[in-house]
C-alpha cells in the first residue's frame, strides 16, 4: 500500500475534481452541495498537511502519470515552493468555503451551483500548479485556471460583467499563448529529455543565444504577468472585482494571482535559474517593472473609492513585491518572496473578507460611507485593521516579516533605490489603508449605532483568518511550515549559499 | 509487410451496402438504416483490424486487386497515415449514421434510402482514396465520392441544390486538374504506382513537367480541402445540406483533400525533390496561413451558426497544410493530428447543431439565448468542443496547435507562429460570442414568443409576417431558408442522437490524453524519412 501514499499529489487533485463534478450533480439540494465543498476542503487539506512532514524532511513525491506530448509527461512534483502555494491554496478554501456559503446565502446569488463547481476546478488548477514538475504541466493547469474563473467572473451575468469577462479572456489567453510559445520554444532547445522545473533552471546559456534566451525569458514572463498583476497588463484584475467578493478573495488575492507571482518564481529561479538570469541581464530590468507597479498600484489605490477597488489596486502592488523579491536574485530577496506568497494571501484574503461581509450585511460598498461603521461591525473592522497594518508592514505582523527580508535583499544586491521603494510603499500602504480604519472607529454616524455584526458563517472565517495572520507574524512555522519551505526553496535556489 | 484482403472488405462492403440499399427497401422501410449501419459498422470492424495489424508491426498492409501486382495492377496500402485515416472515416461514418436515425427518413419521406445509398457510396469513394497506392484509381475514388457528395448536399435545405450545383463545378474542376497532372506523371514516368512513380521522378528532378504535374494536383486536391481562396463552395454547402450531411462531411469530406496533397508531397515527390520544389510548398504554406486568419475573421461575421463552422472549417484546414508546408516532423506530424482532432471536433459540433435544430428549428446565433438551460448536455458537448477548437489544454485540439507550433518554431518561421497564435485567439473570439448567447443571455421574450410560433406553425414555413413583426432583419433569412421545422419536441432528444454527441465530445478528452500514443506509435512512421 505504500504507492498509495506515494500517490498523494494525485489524490489531492483527484478529491478537487470530484468535488466538482459532485456539486455539479447536488444542484438541486443546495445543502448536500455545500457539503461537498466543506468535505472536499477537509480531505483535500488533510492530504496536503500529511505531506508536509516528509517534503520537510527532503523528500519529494513525484508522480509521472502520462504523457501528455513527446519528452513531457504529466508531472506532479512537491517540491518546497510548491507546497507553499498548495498550503496557501488548502488552508484558505477551508475559511473561504464556509464564508462562500454565508455570503452567498445572505445575498441569495443566483447561479450557485455553477459558482461552487467552478470555485473548486479553480482549487484543483491552482493545487495543479502547485505540484506542476514541468512547464507543460504548468500550462495545462494554467489554461484549466484560465477557463475556471471564467463563470466567477461573470457570476452576476449583467452586460458589465460579461463584457469584463470578455476582457479577462482577451488578457489571460493571449497571455497562455506567450507562455505556450515559451514552452514549446524552450523545449526544442534543450537537447534531450524533457525539461523538468529543477533549482537553477534547464535553460543557460549552452544551449542558446544570450539573445533567444531573453525573448525566451520576456515570452515566458509575458505569459505569467497577466496573472500576477504586473503592470501595464493589470488592467483586468480591478475590473475583475466585479465577481462576488469571495472569488475576489480566494482567486484575485489567493489562487489566480499567486499563481501568476508563483509563475515567476518557477520561471526565474526553476525554469532560467538565478545565474542565467544575471547572465542575460533580465534581473533588472524585471525588478524595475515590479518596482514601478509597487508604487504605481499604491498611488491608484489612494485614489480608490470603493473598498474593492482599493483592495484590489493593493493586491496589484503587493503581488510585485514577490515578483520583486524574485528578481533581486538574493538570499533574502528568495525568502522574502516566498515567504510573501504565504503572508500576503492570508493578510489580503482577511480584507476582502471583510469588505465581503460590510457588503452583503450592511450592503457598504464605498470607503466613503464607511464612517462609524466599527461600531457596528467591530469583529470585522478589527480583524480589518490587522489586515491593513499588517500590509503595511507593521511589526510584528507578518507583511513586516517579508518586508524585512526583501529589504535585506536588495541590501545584498546594493541597490538602495529598492529599499526606497519598498519604504515609500509601505507609506502608501499606510496612507490608503488608515482613513478606513479611522473613519470607521473614529467617526460618527447616525447609520451605525447599534451593534451589528456579520453572521458566524462570516464573522468565524473572518476572526480565523485575521488570528491565523497575526500568528503567521510571531510564529511562521507553527501552522505550515512557511518559513522551513522559504529556506530550502532559498538554499536551492542559490546553490547551498541561503 | 502482411498482405490481408481486409483491405478490399473495407471497400467492397460499404459498395455493397449501397447497391442493395435500393432493393432492401422493397422489404420494408425499417430495413433501410440497418443495411446502412452494418455496411458501415463491418468496414469499422475491418478498417480496425487491418490498423492494428499496421500499427502492432509498425509496417503497411498492402493488397493487389484482382491478384495482379503492382506496378501492373491496382495496389491497395494501409501504411500508417492510411490507417489514421481509414479508422477516421469509418467511426465517424458509423456514429454519424446512428446519429441520423429517424431525422432523413422523416425529411425525405419514404425516400430516404437513396440517401443512405449514396451515403454509403461517399463513404466508399473516401476509403478508396486513402487505400489505393494508385493514381489513376485515386482519381476515380476521388470521382465517385465527390458525385456522391455533391448529391448529399443536395439533400437539405430549399437553397442546398443551388449550393451543390456550385460545388459540382468547382469539384469537377478540382477533379479534371488532379487528373491533366496525373497525365502529366503519367507521360514522364509510364507509370500509375505511387511508389513506381516516386522512384522514377527522383531522377527527373527538375522535369517542368513534373513541376507543373505537382502544382496541377496542389491545386486540384486544393479545391477538394477547400484551401483558401479556393473555399468558394463550402459556406453555402455546409450551410444549407442537412446536418446528418455536414456533420460527416466537415469531418472527413476536406481532410481528404488534404490528404491527397500529403500524398502528391511526401509520396510521389520525395522529400530530396521538395528542396527543388519548395516554391510550391512555400506558397501553400501562405495560402494556408492566409487561409486561417480569413476563415477565422469571416466565421466573426456570421449570424447562422452553420455557416460560423463552415468558415471555421475553411481556417482549421489551414491548420493542417500549414503544417505540412513546413517541411518538418512536427509540423506534418501536428498537420496528421489536426486531421483527426479537427475531424472530431467538426463532427461533434455539427451533431450539437443537428440536435438544436431538431428541438428548437432554428440555427440563428442570434437567438440561441437560453439553450444552455433547455439542451445543458448537449451544449456541455458544443463548449467542450469550442474549447478543444480555441486549443486549450487538456482538450484535443491543444496537442495538435502545440506540434504545430513547435514545427513553425523549428522551421524559423515566426510569421508562421504569430498566425497559429493569432488564430487561437480569434477562435476564442468567435466561440465565445456563441457560448456567451447559450449560456449568459436571458431569453429575450419576443424571441421566445417567435419559437412558438415556429413549433406550433405545423406544414407552412415560418410565415413571413410574423417574423417580420418580430426582427425585421432575420425575417429575410428564416423566410429564404424555409426554416426547417423542429421535429421532436423539448427535453426529447433520443438516445441515438445524444450518444454519437457524448462519444465525439468525450474523444475530444481521451484524444487529447492519448495524443502522446498516436503521436509516439503512427505518426512518427508517417513523417517521410529524412525530415
Amino acid at each position: 500500500m505504500e504507492w498509495l501514499l506515494e500517490m498523494r499529489p494525485v489524490w489531492v487533485l483527484t478529491v478537487t475534481l470530484l468535488a466538482t463534478v459532485a456539486i455539479l450533480a447536488s444542484g438541486r439540494r443546495p445543502n448536500v452541495r455545500e457539503a461537498w465543498t466543506i468535505i472536499a476542503s477537509i480531505v483535500q487539506l488533510i492530504l496536503v498537511a500529511s505531506m508536509i512532514p516528509d517534503v520537510v524532511a527532503g523528500e519529494v513525491f513525484e508522480v509521472r502519470l502520462l504523457t501528455l506530448a513527446s519528452g513531457f509527461d504529466l508531472v506532479l512534483r512537491t517540491d518546497p515552493l510548491g507546497m507553499v502555494f498548495a498550503c496557501v491554496s488548502s488552508v484558505l478554501w477551508v475559511a473561504t468555503g464556509i464564508y462562500t456559503i454565508g455570503y452567498m446565502r445572505s445575498l441569495n446569488e443566483k447561479h450557485q451551483t455553477v459558482f461552487y463547481a467552478s470555485f473548486a476546478l479553480c482549487i484543483f488548477a491552482a493545487v495543479g500548479l502547485a505540484f506542476s514538475g514541468n512547464p507543460l504541466t504548468f500550462f495545462v493547469f494554467y489554461e484549466i485556471l484560465t477557463l475556471a474563473t471564467y463563470p466567477l467572473v461573470i457570476h452576476k451575468r449583467t452586460e458589465k460583467a460579461i463584457k469584463i469577462g470578455r476582457m479577462y479572456l482577451a488578457y489571460t489567453l493571449t497571455a497562455g499563448l506567450f507562455l505556450l510559445l515559451a514552452v514549446g520554444w524552450s523545449h526544442l532547445i534543450v537537447p534531450e529529455g524533457g525539461p523538468d522545473f529543477a533549482p537553477g533552471g534547464f535553460l543557460s546559456t549552452s544551449f542558446a543565444t544570450p539573445l533567444t534566451l531573453t525573448v525566451l525569458f520576456v515570452l515566458f514572463i509575458l505569459g505569467v504577468a497577466v496573472k500576477a498583476g504586473l503592470m501595464p497588463v493589470h488592467a483586468w484584475l480591478p475590473a475583475a472585482m466585479i465577481a462576488p467578493t469571495p472569488v475576489s478573495a480566494l482567486l484575485h488575492a489567493v489562487a489566480v494571482v499567486k499563481a501568476g507571482v508563483f509563475g515567476v518564481l518557477r520561471v526565474v529561479g526553476y525554469v532560467f535559474g538565478y545565474d542565467t538570469v544575471s547572465e542575460i541581464g533580465m534581473a533588472l530590468p524585471l525588478a524595475a517593472v515590479a518596482a514601478f507597479t509597487i508604487i504605481a498600484a499604491s498611488v491608484v489605490a489612494l485614489t480608490a473609492d470603493n473598498l474593492k477597488r482599493r483592495l484590489a489596486y493593493s493586491t496589484v502592488g503587493q503581488l510585485s513585491y514577490v515578483v520583486l523579491g524574485a528578481a533581486l536574485l538574493t538570499t533574502a530577496a528568495t525568502t522574502g518572496a516566498v515567504m510573501h506568497i504565504a503572508n500576503h494571501a492570508f493578510m489580503k484574503i482577511t480584507l476582502f473578507f471583510c469588505a465581503g461581509a460590510i457588503y452583503a450585511h450592511l450592503h457598504v460598498e464605498k470607503i466613503s460611507d464607511m464612517k462609524g461603521i466599527g461600531r457596528a461591525m467591530p469583529v470585522t473592522m478589527g480583524a480589518f485593521a490587522v489586515g491593513a497594518f499588517g500590509l503595511a508592514g507593521i511589526p510584528p505582523l507578518p507583511g513586516f516579516v517579508s518586508k524585512w527580508w526583501l529589504a535585506s535583499g536588495a541590501w545584498q544586491t546594493g541597490d538602495w533605490i529598492f529599499i526606497v521603494v519598498l519604504i515609500t510603499s509601505s507609506l502608501l500602504n499606510v496612507l490608503y489603508f488608515f482613513p478606513i480604519i479611522f473613519n470607521a472607529f473614529f467617526r460618527k454616524s447616525e447609520r451605525f449605532t447599534v451593534y451589528n455584526e456579520a453572521p458566524v458563517a462570516m464573522s468565524g472565517p473572518i476572526l480565523a483568518v485575521a488570528v491565523a495572520s497575526i500568528v503567521l507574524g510571531l510564529a511562521p512555522d507553527i501552522g505550515p511550515p512557511f518559513w522551513t519551505f522559504a529556506n530550502q526553496v532559498t538554499v536551492a535556489l542559490n546553490g547551498g549559499a541561503g | 509487410m502482411t498482405t490481408s484482403n481486409s483491405l478490399a472488405w473495407i471497400i467492397a462492403v460499404p459498395f455493397f451496402a449501397a447497391a442493395v440499399l435500393p432493393m432492401v427497401r422493397r422489404l420494408g422501410k425499417a430495413w433501410v438504416l440497418p443495411t446502412a449501419l452494418i455496411g458501415s459498422g463491418a468496414a469499422l470492424i475491418f478498417a480496425l483490424y487491418a490498423a492494428a495489424i499496421v500499427v502492432g508491426s509498425g509496417e503497411p498492409v498492402r493488397h493487389e486487386l484482382g491478384g495482379w501486382e503492382p506496378p501492373w495492377g491496382i495496389e491497395l496500402r494501409m501504411d500508417h497515415l492510411s490507417a489514421v485515416m481509414t479508422v477516421l472515416i469509418a467511426s465517424l461514418s458509423f456514429l454519424v449514421l446512428v446519429f441520423g436515425r429517424g431525422g432523413m427518413e422523416k425529411r425525405l419521406e419514404g425516400r430516404s434510402h437513396f440517401y443512405y445509398s449514396m451515403y454509403m457510396l461517399f463513404t466508399v469513394g473516401l476509403f478508396g482514396m486513402v487505400l489505393t497506392h494508385d493514381l489513376f484509381n485515386l482519381y476515380v475514388f476521388l470521382e465517385v465520392s465527390s458525385l456522391a457528395g455533391y448529391s448529399l448536399i443536395a439533400v437539405g435545405e430549399r437553397a442546398s441544390p443551388f449550393a451543390a450545383f456550385r460545388y459540382l463545378i468547382l469539384g469537377t474542376l478540382g477533379a479534371l486538374l488532379f487528373l491533366l497532372g496525373l497525365g502529366y506523371l503519367y507521360a514522364i514516368t509510364g507509370t500509375l504506382n505511387f511508389i513506381d512513380v516516386a522512384e522514377r521522378l527522383a531522377p527527373l528532378g527538375d522535369s517542368r513537367a513534373a513541376l507543373v504535374a505537382l502544382a496541377l494536383m496542389l491545386t486540384g486536391f486544393g479545391i477538394k480541402a477547400a484551401l483558401f481562396p479556393l473555399h468558394a463552395w463550402l459556406p453555402d454547402s455546409y450551410a444549407y445540406a442537412s446536418n446528418l450531411t455536414v456533420a460527416f462531411m466537415a469531418a472527413v469530406g476536406t481532410k481528404v483533400g488534404a490528404y491527397g496533397i500529403f500524398r502528391v508531397l511526401f509520396t510521389i515527390y520525395e522529400t530530396g525533390n521538395l528542396q527543388f520544389h519548395m516554391p510550391v510548398v512555400q506558397i501553400m504554406g501562405i495560402l494556408a496561413a492566409i487561409a486561417i486568419l480569413a476563415g477565422s475573421i469571416l466565421a466573426m461575421a456570421q449570424s447562422d451558426l452553420k455557416r460560423m463552422l463552415a468558415y471555421s472549417s475553411v481556417s482549421q484546414i489551414g491548420y493542417v497544410l500549414l503544417g505540412f508546408s513546413m517541411l518538418n516532423a512536427n509540423g506534418i506530424m501536428g498537420g496528421v493530428l489536426h486531421i483527426v482532432n479537427h475531424a472530431f471536433m467538426k463532427c461533434c459540433l455539427f451533431l450539437v447543431v443537428g440536435a438544436m435544430m431538431a428541438q428548437v428549428g432554428h440555427r440563428d446565433i442570434r437567438r440561441l439565448s437560453g439553450m444552455g438551460r433547455k439542451m445543458p448536455w448537449v451544449m456541455a458537448a458544443f463548449s467542450l468542443a469550442a474549447i478543444s477548437m480555441i486549443g486549450l489544454p487538456p482538450t484535443a485540439g491543444f496537442f495538435s496547435k502545440w506540434y504545430l507550433i513547435l514545427g513553425a518554431v523549428d522551421a524559423g518561421s515566426w510569421i508562421f507562429v504569430a498566425v497559429i497564435l493569432v488564430s487561437s485567439l480569434l477562435n476564442a473570439a468567435y466561440f465565445f460570442r456563441v457560448l456567451e448567447r447559450v449560456y449568459l443571455k436571458r431569453e429575450d421574450p419576443a424571441e421566445a414568443a417567435l419559437e412558438t410560433a415556429v413549433a406550433t406553425t405545423s406544414a407552412t414555413p415560418v410565415s413571413g409576417s410574423s417574423a417580420l413583426a418580430v426582427q425585421p432583419e432575420e425575417a429575410l433569412e428564416v423566410r429564404e431558408e424555409e426554416a426547417p421545422r423542429p421535429w421532436l419536441g423539448p427535453g426529447t432528444l433520443p438516445a441515438t442522437m445524444l450518444a454519437p454527441i457524448g462519444i465525439t465530445a468525450i474523444s475530444l478528452l481521451a484524444l487529447g490524453l492519448g495524443s502522446a500514443w498516436l503521436v509516439e506509435n503512427v505518426l512518427r512512421f508517417i513523417v517521410p524519412g529524412g525530415l
